[in-house]
């Protein structure tokens, strides 16, 4: 069965058959190097753009009246922000997973999608630090969050989970930053040699800081990226844990919970596949690049996919369990509301999203049509959202007392706020893909088969 | 193809990575210095007042009581401007036609106060009672300096918060006994810490922790 299709899509192969070295950078240098844009890329980047300059009304309106044009009131202070954090720190997750735990473990087929992950790892913690500096009310005292010497003679509270995110989060966009540019150096390199123009020979020559490829260039590129995957590695488990110690640290009903560590990292790796999956799939076809971009990639993120949503769906099952089996009145009382209180819908849609669709995965038929995995990657990022939704907003809204209950309604603001980081991503990504190698060249070169070493002639 | 960049371009990468860290620190420290400074802290700077009151004149030379003026420093949180009747129980008599105490004369004909500028302006949200610390033994030297010295008033510290939280860490180093509040240049009787120590436990004065607690300050 599977040699029959060998010829038109091998799946099961990394790279299709026919490339050379020379046209695999031809073909990934040409997506930037050309100045022909594709009506694609215009269209996501309008797009992108006009929700950006969204988020921009969005932000002025909020600096000039305050967080109080967002639906956060007592008790839900946390609302829109903090969900929206929490979901796009956790998208960035899968980049760095991909391209660091999938390096240490010599997974060769990361080499073809790690640097738009690794991007979009960067461009999702980007809109993800929005969110707390907006949530701050006044978001010029942003550098109160670190321990810098300052006139109040103190220093952040250390004991807050608030802190460490701080610390966890400018960890890993600072770590994730100088992997992907280290990585980007060599095909800076190439562009900066194939470009015709003069301004785009000086950025990219700029850019790729002297890079001229000698084998010394190589060795502290191969030990410097080996160093930064091992301190990337940590970051991919550390951060989303440190993020849901911001719920487990606090005693809230539905946050107070030792499985949620295990639980965020898995959903974030979930839902960072999606969005994987999300802009591989269109990217790939309009550019064509269904040749370096395989079947195989796609079919890997899916069944990545399908292993951390049963995680997710065994952290659900779990919760539920814990509030029966815990005996505690309020733990029960949380767990019901959310099943059967004012954000039952969005419960069971994210159920719904989050473990029943994606079920789909289990057959090989989904996983190897390009059109069912964009489909049930929407439905992942969806139900990603909806679940911190819940979690957040349903756990706040009603906890011990029921005098001080009160219910969350976003309002134009929230959608606008949110809508507007979708929009910065967008606007990011394509930009990026415009402008930078989108696929690593030099790495997919290895995936070649002749770049293999014949270790067999040497005596 | 030809080079695009000179041979120099490779020291002025290596130079521009050191360069960057040293701005970023040079930049770092210059808002550390301006945060301090008397710019923005307004210490030790003379305000313009409708008359020149002389603190040297009449707390150095006079020997006046700050209570004299100040008199509800200890049973209130507020030490107390004096009233103009309270100049004028000596400038009916004393300089009483002085142009420079013109408005005084006049704010006492009319009955309009007069209206001082504040020298010592604590934010909004600090909340600061003057008769706690007075009665606790924090002399007035201790936050408002050598005012018999002071020709024309200005604020001696910088009232920033690490300024009120140095004592409030460590009150031994500041407290001294109650009759030596309004003394200006009190000398301790001995080592300044060990009386401190004392003088903490007998006046009862609370633990750094509830010292330094948020709501101690801001309620």
């Amino acid at each position: 069965m599977a040699d029959d299709t060998q010829l038109a899509d091998p799946p099961r192969d990394v790279i299709a058959p026919g490339y050379t070295f020379g046209s695999i950078t031809d073909q990934i240098a040409a997506v930037v190097l050309t100045k022909r844009t594709p009506v694609f890329w215009m269209a996501c980047f309008s797009v992108g753009f006009g929700l950006l300059l969204l988020f921009l009304w969005a932000v002025a309106m909020l600096l000039a009246k305050g967080v109080g044009i967002w639906g956060i009131r007592t008790p839900v202070m946390w609302g829109f922000a903090i969900t929206n954090f929490v979901w796009w720190i956790g998208i960035g997750h899968a980049g760095t997973l991909i391209s660091a735990i999938l390096l240490l473990l010599n997974q060769r087929w990361r080499n073809s999608i790690n640097r738009f992950a690794e991007a979009m790892t960067l461009f999702a913690v980007a809109c993800a630090g929005m969110f707390p500096l907006l949530h701050l009310g006044r978001p010029w005292l942003f550098y109160w969050l670190f321990p810098l010497p300052n006139s109040m003679g103190v220093m952040p509270n250390f004991r807050s989970p608030l802190v460490w995110d701080v610390f966890a989060v400018s960890t890993y966009a600072t770590v994730s930053l100088l992997f992907w540019y280290v990585g980007l150096m060599p095909d800076l390199a190439t562009l900066r040699d194939r470009a015709g123009n003069r301004i785009a020979r000086l950025v990219y020559g700029v850019m790729a800081l002297g890079w001229r490829g000698s084998a010394r260039h190589w060795s502290v590129y191969e030990t410097a990226s080996l160093l930064l995957a091992g301190l990337a590695t940590p970051l991919v488990l550390s951060v989303h844990t440190v993020v849901s110690f911001d719920f487990t640290i606090a005693i809230v009903p539905g946050w107070h919970s030792t499985f949620f560590p295990p639980y965020f990292v898995a959903g974030a790796i979930y839902s960072g596949f999606a969005m994987v999956l999300a802009l591989a799939i269109p990217v790939r076809s309009v550019y064509g690049l269904q040749g370096l971009i395989t079947g195989k990639h796609l079919e890997n993120a899916a069944k990545v996919m399908l292993a951390t949503g049963l995680i997710v769906a065994y952290a659900y099952i779990l919760e539920t369990f814990t509030a029966w089996y815990s005996g505690d009145v309020f733990e029960q009382a949380a767990i019901w509301h959310r099943m059967t209180g004012p954000y039952a819908f969005s419960y069971w849609a994210l159920i719904t999203c989050n473990i029943l669709l994606p079920q789909a995965l289990w057959f090989k038929r989904v996983r190897t049509s390009p059109v069912a995995l964009f489909i049930s990657s929407i439905f992942v990022l969806v139900g990603m959202w909806l679940e911190r939704y819940v979690i957040i907003v349903s756990s706040l809204a009603q906890d011990f007392m029921n005098s001080s209950w009160g219910i969350f309604h976003a309002t134009r603001w929230d959608w606008a706020t949110y809508l507007g980081t979708i929009g910065m991503f967008l606007f990011l990504f394509f930009l990026f893909i415009r402008l930078l190698p989108m696929i690593s060249i030099f790495e997919v070169r290895t995936l070649l088969p002749q770049a293999k070493v014949e270790k067999e002639s040497r005596p | 193809m030809s080079q695009i960049f000179h041979r120099s371009a490779n020291s002025f990468a290596r130079i521009s990575i050191f360069g960057a860290v040293f701005m970023l620190a040079f930049l770092g420290w210059i808002a550390f210095e301006i945060d301090r400074s008397p710019w923005q802290t307004r210490q030790a700077q003379i305000r313009e007042q409708p008359v020149p009151f002389s603190h040297v004149h009449h707390v150095g030379d006079l020997g006046l009581d700050c209570r004299y003026c100040h008199t509800t420093v200890e049973t209130s949180s507020f030490a107390n401007i004096p009233p103009t009747k309270t100049c004028m129980n000596c400038h009916s008599q004393i300089w009483s036609a002085s142009p420079t105490l013109e408005p005084v004369r006049a704010s006492f004909r009319t009955g309009t106060s007069i209206r001082w500028t504040r020298v010592y302006d604590l934010p909004d949200f600090v909340y600061f009672n003057h008769s706690i610390h007075v009665n606790k033994g924090v002399g007035c030297e201790t936050c408002h300096g050598r005012v018999d010295r002071m020709p024309l008033t200005w604020q001696e510290h910088s009232l920033q918060m690490s300024w009120c939280l140095d004592c409030h860490r460590q009150p031994e180093k500041y407290v001294r006994p109650r009759e030596f509040v309004t003394a200006l240049g009190y000398q301790p009787a001995g080592d300044r810490e060990e009386i401190g120590r004392r003088l903490v436990k007998e006046y009862g004065i609370q633990d750094v922790r509830t010292l330094t607690s948020c709501n101690t300050c801001h309620r």
